[in-house]
């Protein structure tokens, strides 16, 4: 189970850095959402998996019996998706409105703030 | 008691956010920020006290015991940064009562600003790893949102680039913090310095601490990760770059310094040795780049760079003496970097632009102004007696304790170029005549603009005076917290209690 999550992580984060070296930056936007994810499932595989076995207590019971997953890692992870999606929504607003007033969505033409290139 | 010591510094800038948000439209929401930093400062001050009186205060949220509770903790290192903060929060919330228009205030500016303290304060205050995320969080939204604010074209390009690479650091960040605890199960600051010492496999410990090197480095603007730096600092309104540029990528610094020194102790021959090659150029870069611009907030931008390899330098040579000078060149430029772009600011306001081809005269017009640029300036070149000649002192002399004489070499090269930057500024924006023939006198601004935009000028600059003419007091701190972070048995006992 960890083997396959550690592939899946790797898979996530080779597609999302080849989208994040695109000169559009919707692309780039795209990328950031799948390593976003990606760190998740770092996070939420670092707990060990223990696949059938829910942080429940039995009612009745003072304590989980037996082995139960480790809830920790689940509660980190949603705190982690939260702030993710607040932050990506954002990012999503800024293109936007980036988009709207300078017209491009190519990285390279968006030199405003720098200073341009002199052979271009 | 503690608790409430520690929590202050947190929550005032919140409330204060809630209430100037609620009071946004109307006169009253600047001064609601105005008093939130007074208060703020004073909650410092109260903390600081109670740090030199123990040494150490921690205390856990909700009474769950440390390491399973989130941890607030106050070290000498952490307690000066929290003071610095209220201070700089307090300098640029008197500043934005002359520079901010009331249009940014509708949108939010002071609610803004006053979340990115508390997630500032937070960050310094934390014993948590993953807590510290979310401060790094918090403090990150808030600046995204100050960045945009105004919403010029400028502006949303900066946006772009700050955005993207700041959210790239933090991803690094949050997965080597999951990584982390895969390997020792806590995230506990004080208690992670023990369990990373058991892991087994040492090797893999490293590769998570470059991992945090990483992520903190790009929030310290570092060699090769400052790139968005230089991109935005120069297009927000003067206040709000003054901030972000005494504090955000201090907090990178600091948490660098916490976890360099604390947790990823283990293969200080290899993560410290990188580290004082990124410093060594991330020192000659920023200074390089910054003697190819000619606007005044992209010099100072570039500054900002070089300044802090100093501070990683400090961290990297991991000595005593070293250390203390990088705690004490933190303090020291906070307040010399937030004075000059605060200085840019009324430069701006008075001669009509920051670039420097197209304002002059302002030595003629307005002397005071040039005089209150003379001192952060040459503090920041190293000129004695002022606070950046003693900063500059400590780290250059720890580096050549131990015979590391490229390193000082290029420390003190970095100096003469500072020099450089700072004579073309004053050179081509107070000495040379105003290109257009407009006489910047201090007039050129109203009252009700001018003054609150000089009185933090001026309270800055005094600090800096007193840093400069009695460092023994400072100095003698910047020991302390150095030996704390050198031997962090205190922080660590003060935190986990005494255990079975």
């Amino acid at each position: 189970m960890e083997a396959l999550t550690a592939l899946i992580v790797g898979l996530l984060v080779a597609a999302s850095v080849y989208l994040m070296l695109a000169r559009n930056f919707m692309r780039f936007l795209f990328g950031l959402i799948l390593l976003s994810n990606a760190a998740n499932l770092v996070i939420f595989a670092s707990g060990r998996m223990t696949p059938g076995s829910p942080a429940l207590v039995p009612y009745g019971a003072d304590a989980p019996l037996g082995e139960v997953g480790n809830a920790l890692p689940q509660a980190l992870v949603l705190t982690a998706i939260v702030i993710g999606f607040g932050l990506l929504a954002f990012t999503l607003a800024l293109a936007f409105e980036t988009y709207r007033r300078l017209r491009t969505m190519d990285s390279d033409k968006m030199r405003l703030a720098e200073p341009k290139e002199e052979n271009q | 008691m503690m608790s409430w010591l520690l929590v202050m510094p947190i929550a005032i800038p919140f409330a204060t956010a809630v209430f100037a948000w609620l009071a946004r439209m109307r006169p009253s929401g600047r001064w609601i920020s105005l008093a939130g930093s007074i208060a703020s400062l004073v909650a410092s001050v109260a903390l600081l006290l109670a740090v030199l009186e123990h040494g150490v205060v921690a205390a856990q949220m909700s009474n769950w015991d440390a390491p399973f509770g989130i941890t607030l903790v106050a070290d000498y290192l952490g307690v000066v940064m929290v003071v610095i903060t209220a201070i700089t929060g307090l300098a640029t919330a008197i500043y934005a009562l002359g520079e901010i228009p009331q249009r940014m205030e509708r949108l939010g500016y002071h609610p803004l600003f006053q979340t990115l303290i508390a997630g500032v304060t937070g960050a310094f205050l934390t014993g948590d790893l993953f807590n510290l995320y979310v401060w790094f969080e918090v403090m990150l939204i808030s600046s995204f949102g100050l960045l945009v604010l105004g919403g010029s074209r400028e502006q949303l390009d900066a946006g772009i680039k700050y955005v993207a690479l700041n959210l790239v650091s933090t991803l690094v960040f949050l997965s080597g913090i999951g990584l982390l605890y895969g390997m020792t199960g806590t995230l506990n600051m004080a208690d992670l310095r023990e369990a990373v010492a058991n892991v087994e496999n040492q090797g893999l410990v490293t590769v998570v601490a470059m991992m945090f090197m990483v992520g903190f480095g790009v929030k310290a603007a570092v060699f090769p990760l400052f790139f968005w730096l230089p991109a935005s600092y120069h297009t927000p309104s003067f206040a709000v770059s003054a901030v972000f540029a005494g504090l955000l990528t201090k907090v990178g610094v600091y948490a660098m310094m916490r976890m360099f020194t604390l947790v990823f102790v283990g293969d200080v021959g290899f993560t410290h040795e990188i580290l004082i090659w990124v410093s060594a150029l991330t020192m000659l870069v920023g200074v390089i780049g910054a003697a190819a611009q000619s606007d005044f907030r992209k010099i100072l931008s570039f500054h900002i760079i070089s300044q802090i390899g100093y501070m990683t330098l400090g961290l990297a040579l991991y000595t005593p003496l070293a250390l203390m000078g990088g705690v004490f060149y933190l303090v020291h430029h906070i307040i010399v970097k937030a004075n000059l772009f605060l200085v840019s600011g009324v430069a701006n306001k008075l001669a009509g632009h920051t670039d420097l081809n197209r304002i002059g005269g302002l030595y003629k017009s307005s002397p005071f102004l040039a005089a209150m640029f003379v001192i952060p300036a040459f503090s920041l070149a190293g000129f004695p007696p002022l606070s950046g000649f003693w900063a500059k002192y400590l780290i250059v002399k720890a580096s050549i304790e131990l015979d590391n004489w490229i390193i000082a070499f290029v420390a003190l090269f970095v100096g003469l170029l500072t020099i450089f930057s700072m004579t073309k500024i004053w050179g081509m924006a107070f000495w040379k005549p105003h290109p257009d023939g407009i006489d910047p006198t201090p007039d050129r601004a109203p009252d009700h603009v001018r003054v609150p935009m000089m009185i933090p000028i001026v309270g800055l600059a005094a600090m800096t005076i007193v840093i400069g003419f009695f460092p023994e007091p400072f100095v003698q701190f910047a020991e302390i917290a150095a030996g704390q972070l050198l031997d962090p048995s205190l922080y660590v006992s003060t935190v986990l209690g005494v255990r079975p």
